[in-house]
């Protein structure tokens, strides 16, 4: 769980990089992160390759449909790290 | 002598600060060098010179925010001889994104004006120049004393004005007019707002395209199927920051296919069409915090898609982030605009002049397709095309989108 927290707190840091004016506090963790951040497809891949430097987690293309969500893509990284 | 005026980075552009000089008064400058910082509501842009000379004066300060078209600097050329013999197009002067300058001197609509509104860029090419001087020489109007003095004061050279609303053509008072000039209270209460003015700049653009290309539009659904296909394998074992998008796909079929459809690449000014030979793809990039930004990819046609790929992710972060180049922002010969994943299915847009067409990318979206008689699922994208029937058919405008879907088939030969 400690894990998980820490694991958001860098995303969401690494998204406010992308998007510094996203309301992450109010940002429902089950909802679609594209549609909620307007993110296009040109910041989800920096999101991606930001995730991947400091994590050392590289989320490829097959695997989108399971990183849509803050949740998600958190529970994600924490299966993978 | 060439004046330096702050140049427009889009039509949305009022005002400029210069952050930063790089050179001062003596310093020679060549041809690409980057002489200023200039901070818009965009983030920072780097300000190059075109030519080859000195500088001879700074006319604004750091910290100084001024309209587009003012004076900043005077560059003393390398080779003077040509330019001496005159006029250095001080119609730069005027604000050439602001909606009154098209009304204050409609009258004296001409080839000649059409041309310098038809140039968004402030820094006029030898090319037109010398076009001008040929100009003069054959054709000088005549012009009352108090509209020589006015003109002379506001900087505006009347000798590019063919002809005058007075009698025998002849200008008066009333045809050298700039929004400067108009009641000084007016201009204080609507144009100083940054977002108003934005939007007044946004205004005079796409209304005199609207006003002056006479648009036609088409539309084509695009099966993308091939191409994603393709760019799954070819991402699969790639880092993210490796892998390439759809859109640049998409860009490159646009800018290959531009190359065999000149008249849809170029621009139309003074009265005539120069195409362009190279494919400056702009990309309309937009911003944060609001706006647009349409950043030119140079050369488009000769990127190969990883290439491709690496230049619209820089450019995507600097006009994010600043540093954009002013070339970057005023050489586009043709405009993209895409709607993005969440947008809508289509979009239909308004060309930039002195551009010929812009297309329109839609959201990438399933539906139902018939292939071979049998109805499949299939990834499609409507691409649009608004071009100037001044110079084109929608003959050859279906022939161009035709080709672009071809090359998305074969998405390979982009590699």
């Amino acid at each position: 769980m400690n894990n998980n927290q820490s694991i958001k707190d860098l995303v969401c840091m690494l998204i406010l990089d992308i998007a510094p004016e996203a309301d992450l506090h109010n940002l429902d963790p089950n909802e679609d992160l594209r549609e909620e951040l307007d993110l296009d497809s040109m910041d989800f891949i920096n999101l991606l390759d930001s995730i991947a430097t400091k994590t050392g987690v590289n989320v490829p293309e097959s695997d989108y449909s399971k990183v849509n969500s803050l949740a998600l893509l958190t529970n994600y990284l924490a299966t993978q790290s | 002598m060439k004046t330096l005026t702050m140049p427009s980075f889009g039509a949305d552009m009022a005002m400029g600060t210069i952050v930063k000089w790089n050179v001062k008064q003596g310093d020679l400058v060549s041809k690409g060098d980057i002489i200023a910082s200039i901070e818009t509501m965009k983030g920072l842009i780097d300000m190059e010179v075109f030519d080859d000379g000195s500088i001879s004066t700074l006319l604004v300060s750091e910290g100084d925010e001024v309209e587009v078209g003012v004076p900043i600097a005077e560059l003393q050329l390398k080779n003077e001889n040509y330019s001496n013999n005159k006029p250095e197009l001080k119609l730069e002067n005027v604000s050439l994104d602001s909606g009154e300058l098209d009304t204050s001197i409609d009258v004296n609509k001409t080839p000649v004006d059409d041309q310098i509104l038809a140039d968004k860029r402030i820094l006029v090419t030898k090319d037109s120049q010398d076009q001008n001087v040929n100009r003069q020489n054959t054709q000088q109007p005549k012009i009352s004393p108090a509209a020589r003095s006015r003109a002379e004061r506001l900087g505006i050279d009347w000798r590019l004005l063919s002809k005058g609303s007075g009698p025998d053509g002849a200008i008066v008072l009333d045809d050298i007019n700039i929004p400067d000039e108009k009641s000084a209270e007016q201009v204080s209460d609507t144009v100083k707002d940054p977002s108003n003015m934005m939007r007044q700049a946004i205004s005079a653009t796409v209304s005199r395209s609207k006003r002056e290309i006479p648009h036609y539009y088409l539309q084509l659904d695009i099966v993308l199927n091939n191409t994603i296909n393709w760019l799954s394998d070819h991402n699969a074992n790639l880092p993210p920051s490796k892998r390439i998008l759809s859109n640049a796909v998409i860009y490159s079929a646009i800018a290959r296919a531009l190359t065999s459809f000149p008249a849809f690449n170029g621009f139309y000014r003074d009265g005539h069409f120069q195409p362009s030979e190279s494919v400056h793809l702009g990309n309309a990039i937009n911003l944060r915090q609001g706006g647009l930004m349409v950043a030119a990819i140079h050369d488009a046609q000769r990127l190969g898609l990883i290439e491709l790929m690496e230049k619209i992710t820089d450019q995507v972060s600097r006009a994010r982030k600043g540093g954009l180049r002013m070339s970057e922002m005023q050489d586009a010969t043709v405009t993209l605009s895409n709607m993005g994943d969440r947008g809508t299915d289509s979009i239909q847009s308004i060309i930039f002049p002195p551009q010929v067409a812009i297309f329109g990318i839609g959201r990438q979206r399933e539906v139902p397709w018939v292939i071979d008689n049998t109805v499949n699922i299939a990834t499609i994208v409507s691409v649009s095309l608004a071009a100037d029937h001044r110079v084109s058919d929608g003959h050859s405008g279906a022939r161009l989108l035709n080709k672009i879907n071809k090359l998305l088939q074969t998405p390979e030969v982009l590699m």
